[in-house]
């Protein structure tokens, strides 16, 4: 039975036609920049939720008090000059009564002066009403700000005029200038929203209900446009007081992706991929070798570190000599260069290297086979069957070893380790987990029984408390709360570590962290792998682009990004 | 009729208020909750902030306290607020309704489109050259991963000739610009889609062309043509029908890899987003409006059985 018919024929055309149409396909304009990352920012709000994403895209729009430049350096963004004790503008006093601070009764006074031409993209000035605002705000039980420790522990703040203001706090640090995380709201603008009904704040603020209104943002940039899970889309603020930028407009566009987000680099709808939220390491130095000729490939290693935490419950690991064995039993040299071609160096300790309290002289562990085995037979695993080292009790000398399922990098260092620790007679068992569980639950709950590899990121000189110190463990009693996953315990490491916050002299801080380092290196309750580099994927007509190798973002000095010969 | 379908109703809503009962305690039981995820990037959190945030979001209460409380609110229509996006949940996912309803609707009318006259045509002529070539066509849109499909047509179309975008989505300013960013998922699903209705309707179709009717319509006289519009393509069509219905719960799962390729937004990204970032209330909403249209295209195609089955009624 025939049957004619013309039906696909017809079908298809419309969409032929469709394609034809779409021949045209436009070049973005001079004077726009368009950048892909792989995360939309979860709120748009300066003090809600700290995310990578959202510093990205609001570094462009507003400029914090104080932050760490590229040298690591702290330097004045939105204030004129860092209050300094030398220069009179940061007076150690004593608490009020009331005040608890620290605990010895010492806090200090800080003198900060607002730029004097920083000014709302409404016209508006940025004043110290907008700092008493913030501290307001930040420290409101049920207003939902995230850092609620920083704004308690201001216990009062003197304005001295529309610019100047003195912030006391409760404690004093090495750090006391760094008012990082006090990000600037706009009190003619979220004032009234806050008074209206405080504990429904984060659900009503203009930054995520009005986030285009221009009265938000004081940097170079203002949003102009924000579509949820899509695309932001910032062009000039006239207010903005500093340098200003080259691009009349940047579209910031998600693609989760990053195949996808590769792709759309080299179909040209993007310009260029972020490294603080972009492509994988393996991902960028396959594509340096593909079309590293039509862009430049940056990669800036940092703070980033990756790292395993050793479960000190266990009882194996609470052998020390067996600690240093596993690393003993690793070619972490090997797996940089081979991997990684040498773009991710090794870590030492969780200090890095480019770190100005580094201790060069830490012990470190190079492969040596030869002195794992010597630990292990003297930690009493002495007989090999199977292959498998045993200890006189006949028990086996295996370990579970956990990390995000899914994580090609991981999975794939993961399996070099596991090899080389069978070579030494180490039987590792893989169980690895979806993030969500292996951070929600299994790290933060401290389920893990053997090894967990994850990664951590600081600002430059972190004294590492909340995941060395002994009374940030997390249990159950504390709500979970703390990051010392190992469950390492040292009265010394805890001395030092209080002692570091509070040592103002360079010199003796320095002598605080070598022996820091030093107690971490022998104690190994963390195996340090590698410092993580961030692949920044630049078209070669952009320069400028300066990544830090920290926390901040480089879109901080984007009106230092310039355009030549595109 | 009214009857059937006042009862069918009824069940429906029954069915949706245990899964919304049932989803609540499952998303209740995944591990980790918003406050955690907190915490495990705020080394600064101290437990009394961690347990005031709990308290804030209502975390500190018996799961079904918590349950019917957002039961309450929903009924009223307040559906709470995302906790990724911090807007209003129904902000959220309707306009990302739309977009799937664009594109999975586009897709599934060109699949449709293409499939039912290519299966009825392969079916009319089995074993034939022009039957293989189809069959071929329709396994090889069977085999290919989505994932594969896709960026292989980005390298094609996006990269290599230039032509379209590789991802995003329109403003909303432009219609015929828009559309562009709008043929390449369709395409990709498209062809995802497309070789199993193919083969769904060719089968129908063969055991349609064996039955008494359509001998007994061609001793009649009926020219092929008449008999395969008036007689197969109704009957074949009843089986094809349910498994379109049941395909509709796919509007929602279906596109994820679509979506998350070509950056488009979708429900299915944003179901999926919603449960690993721990956003309940989107998660919540998004999984009971995936059983609410499973519910509605399955009271439909019992609908059109009817209307295809003359000696099908309801009562």
């Amino acid at each position: 039975m025939a049957v004619k018919g013309t039906s696909m024929r017809k079908l298809i055309l419309p969409f032929i036609l469709a394609l034809a149409g779409a021949v045209a396909w436009p070049a973005s304009a001079a004077e726009e920049l368009r950048i892909g990352i792989s995360q939309y920012p979860t709120t748009l709000h300066p003090s809600r939720e700290a995310s990578v994403a959202k510093s990205y895209v609001l570094a462009m729009t507003r400029r914090p008090m104080t932050v760490y430049d590229q040298q690591w350096e702290l330097i004045c963004m939105l204030c004129t000059e860092l209050p300094s004790i030398e220069a009179g503008s940061a007076v150690p006093e004593d608490l009020p009564p009331g005040v608890e601070g620290a605990g010895n009764g010492r806090g200090i006074a800080l003198s900060y002066t607002i730029q004097p031409e920083a000014t709302w993209g409404d016209g508006t000035p940025v004043t110290t009403r907008d700092v008493l605002f913030t501290w307001k705000a930040g420290r409101h039980p049920t207003a939902g700000i995230g850092n609620l420790e920083l704004y308690r522990r201001i216990h009062a703040i003197d304005v001295i005029d529309d610019k100047t203001f003195v912030i006391h706090y409760d404690r004093i640090s090495f750090e006391y200038a760094a008012i990082n995380d006090f990000q600037l709201l706009p009190a003619h603008i979220e004032e009234p929203i806050f008074d209206a009904a405080p504990e429904d704040y984060r659900n009503r603020t203009a930054y995520d209900t009005d986030p285009t209104n221009p009265g938000l943002a004081y940097g170079p940039y203002r949003i102009v446009e924000a579509i949820p899970g899509s695309r932001v889309i910032l062009e000039r603020n006239e207010t903005w007081w500093g340098k200003p930028p080259v691009f009349d407009r940047i579209t910031i566009l998600t693609i989760e992706q990053t195949t996808a987000l590769e792709a759309n680099l080299l179909s040209g709808n993007i310009d260029m991929i972020a490294g603080e939220l972009g492509l994988t390491l393996d991902q960028a130095l396959a594509f340096e070798k593909r079309h590293g000729g039509d862009y430049d490939v940056v990669y800036e290693p940092g703070l980033l570190y990756e790292h395993i935490d050793l479960m000190l419950d266990n009882p194996i690991l609470q052998d020390r000599r067996v600690r240093q064995a596993l690393v003993y039993a690793i070619d972490r040299a090997a797996i940089s260069e081979r991997l990684f071609e040498g773009r991710q160096p090794v870590a030492h300790s969780g200090v890095s290297p480019l770190d100005w309290v580094y201790y060069k002289d830490v012990k470190t562990y190079p492969f040596n086979p030869e002195k794992a085995a010597e630990l292990l037979d003297a930690a009493g695993w002495t007989e090999r069957r199977g292959g498998i080292r045993h200890n006189a009790a006949g028990k086996p000398l295996r370990l579970e070893f956990m990390t995000t399922a899914g994580s090609r990098v991981r999975e794939l260092v993961q399996q070099v380790l596991q090899s080389q620790w069978k070579q030494a007679g180490i039987d590792i068992r893989v169980r690895n987990e979806p993030a969500r569980v292996f951070f929600g639950q299994t790290v933060h709950e401290r389920r893990f029984t053997g090894l967990a590899m994850f990664a951590w990121g600081s600002s430059p000189e972190n004294v590492p408390r909340s995941t060395l110190h002994s009374e940030e463990i997390p249990t159950e009693a504390n709500g979970w709360s703390g990051q010392n996953y190992t469950g390492f315990k040292n009265a010394e490491m805890d001395q030092l570590i209080e002692a570091i916050n509070l040592e103002l002299d360079r010199p003796k801080r320095e002598k605080l962290w070598h022996r820091l380092q030093q107690i971490s290196a022998e104690e190994m309750p963390v195996i340090p792998l590698y410092w993580r580099a961030n692949p920044y994927v630049l078209p070669k007509w952009l320069k400028g682009v300066r990544p830090t190798g920290q926390m901040a973002s480089s879109s901080l000095w984007i009106e230092d990004w310039t355009v030549e010969g595109r | 009729m009214l009857s059937y379908l006042t009862r069918r109703l009824t069940e429906s809503l029954l069915v949706l208020a245990v899964m919304s009962l049932v989803i609540y305690a499952l998303i209740g039981l995944m591990p980790g909750d918003p406050i955690d995820i907190m915490v495990f990037s705020d080394p600064e959190m101290t437990p009394a902030e961690a347990e005031r945030l709990r308290a804030i979001y209502g975390l500190d209460r018996p799961i079904f306290e918590r349950y019917l409380a957002w039961l309450g609110n929903a009924l009223t229509g307040d559906f709470g607020y995302s906790r990724l996006y911090n807007q209003p949940t129904l902000d959220i996912l309707l306009p990302r309704l739309g977009n799937t309803v664009i594109l999975m609707g586009l897709s599934f009318l060109l699949a449709l489109a293409i499939a039912l006259p290519a299966g009825i045509y392969a079916a009319t002529r089995p074993q034939s050259p022009v039957d293989h070539a189809i069959n071929l066509l329709a396994f090889a849109g069977i085999s290919v991963p989505p994932f594969w499909l896709a960026i292989l047509l980005i390298i094609l179309f996006a990269v290599t000739l230039g032509w379209l975008p590789a991802g995003g989505m329109g403003d909303g300013r432009d219609f015929w610009g828009d559309l562009r960013y709008l043929v390449l998922p369709v395409m990709a699903l498209t062809i995802a889609t497309v070789g199993g209705v193919i083969r769904f309707m060719r089968a129908a179709a063969l055991e349609a062309l064996r039955q008494d009717y359509v001998r007994t319509a061609a001793a009649k006289g009926l020219t092929g043509r008449q008999i395969v519009i008036g007689h197969v393509l109704r009957n074949a069509l009843i089986p094809v029908v349910t498994i379109l219905a049941l395909q509709m719960g796919n509007l929602f799962s279906g596109a994820l890899i679509t979506e998350q390729i070509f950056a488009y937004l979708g429900m299915g990204k944003t179901i999926y987003d919603s449960v690993i970032g721990n956003d309940y209330n989107v998660a919540l909403a998004g999984l009971l409006l995936a059983t609410l249209t499973t519910l509605l295209a399955n009271l439909l195609a019992d609908l059109a059985y009817a209307w295809l089955d003359p000696r099908i009624s309801y009562r």
